[in-house]
């Protein structure tokens, strides 16, 4: 299964807020086409994301350092990045990683869209 | 000891192929329905990995990775062909695998490492070669080898 990705702006609490919903598989293979999304997003100026990764099968380390990555750059301009998964086995590479303690990972877009540092 | 063996050219795209064969074939081996999404991403962890290898030092033989049904194990070798410095020890012209770059700047370093830790997070039985010819890890489960004989329906 190929990488599905699709943005909208939804209005938080604490101001805009992008979603970017992730489906399928993001591996070695697709892990590029999301990093790309991310980039181009911060560099239109998007620095408030939350990734919807509900609709994600599979999850590698690659995948990892895309959201790594993104987490970087929003930060550089003072921005978020914030995860909404409720899946066992994707929260479990999360947590093997130690990257809990890195993402805000939430329950719901309705929640990481309104949540405030 | 049946066993399955599959080469697949250093390219992204085939990482898949090798984890959906590997995990089939660990299903058929009687390995645990809650581990199979473990076997699927230590696989695929370790693919990306010699894929990454062999792209950065430009070797152009195939990946191999080797599934072995044993009597009680069911285990998965992933092999690459990056010659290793060989001896940890040191004395040896250090091998070209630990010169393989980085990647994007932007990028997260070790992502390489990262993809190691997930598969010593994830496997209990783990183990991790390098040599002269190149380097192996070695992965493998225990078979469920009772529930394997009454799952003639999947």
């Amino acid at each position: 299964m190929d990488l599905s990705l699709s943005t909208r702006t939804v209005p938080g609490a604490g101001g805009d807020r992008t979603v970017v919903e992730v489906g399928g598989e993001i591996d070695v293979y697709t892990a590029p086409k999301l990093r790309e999304q991310l980039v181009e997003l911060v560099n239109d100026g998007s620095y408030h994301l939350v990734v919807d990764m509900e609709g994600v099968d599979f999850l590698d380390s690659t995948g990892l350092g895309v959201l790594v990555g993104g987490l970087k750059r929003v930060r550089a301009h003072e921005g978020s990045l914030r995860l909404v998964c409720n899946q066992e086995r994707i929260l479990k590479i999360f947590r093997i990683t130690g990257l809990t303690k890195v993402f805000p990972i939430h329950t719901s877009v309705d929640e990481a869209v309104n949540a405030v540092d | 000891m049946a066993t399955v063996e599959l080469r697949f050219s250093a390219q992204p795209e085939h990482v898949r192929t090798a984890r959906l064969v590997a995990a089939a074939v660990a299903r058929r081996a009687g390995v645990d329905e809650a581990v199979l999404d473990e076997v699927r991403l230590a696989v695929g962890e370790a693919c990306s990995r010699a894929v990454g290898l062999h792209r950065g030092n430009g070797v152009v033989t195939p990946i191999r990775v080797v599934l072995t049904e044993g009597e009680k194990t069911f285990s998965i070798e992933v092999g690459d062909e990056v010659p290793g410095a060989g001896a940890e020890v040191g004395g040896g012209v250090p091998g070209a695998r630990a010169e393989a770059p980085a990647g994007d700047p932007d990028d997260v370093d070790g992502e390489d490492e990262m993809g190691l830790a997930v598969i010593r997070g994830l496997v209990d039985d783990v183990e991790v070669t390098v040599g002269e010819d190149g380097g192996t890890i070695r992965m493998s489960w225990p078979i469920a080898s009772v529930e394997a004989d009454a799952d003639i329906l999947s």
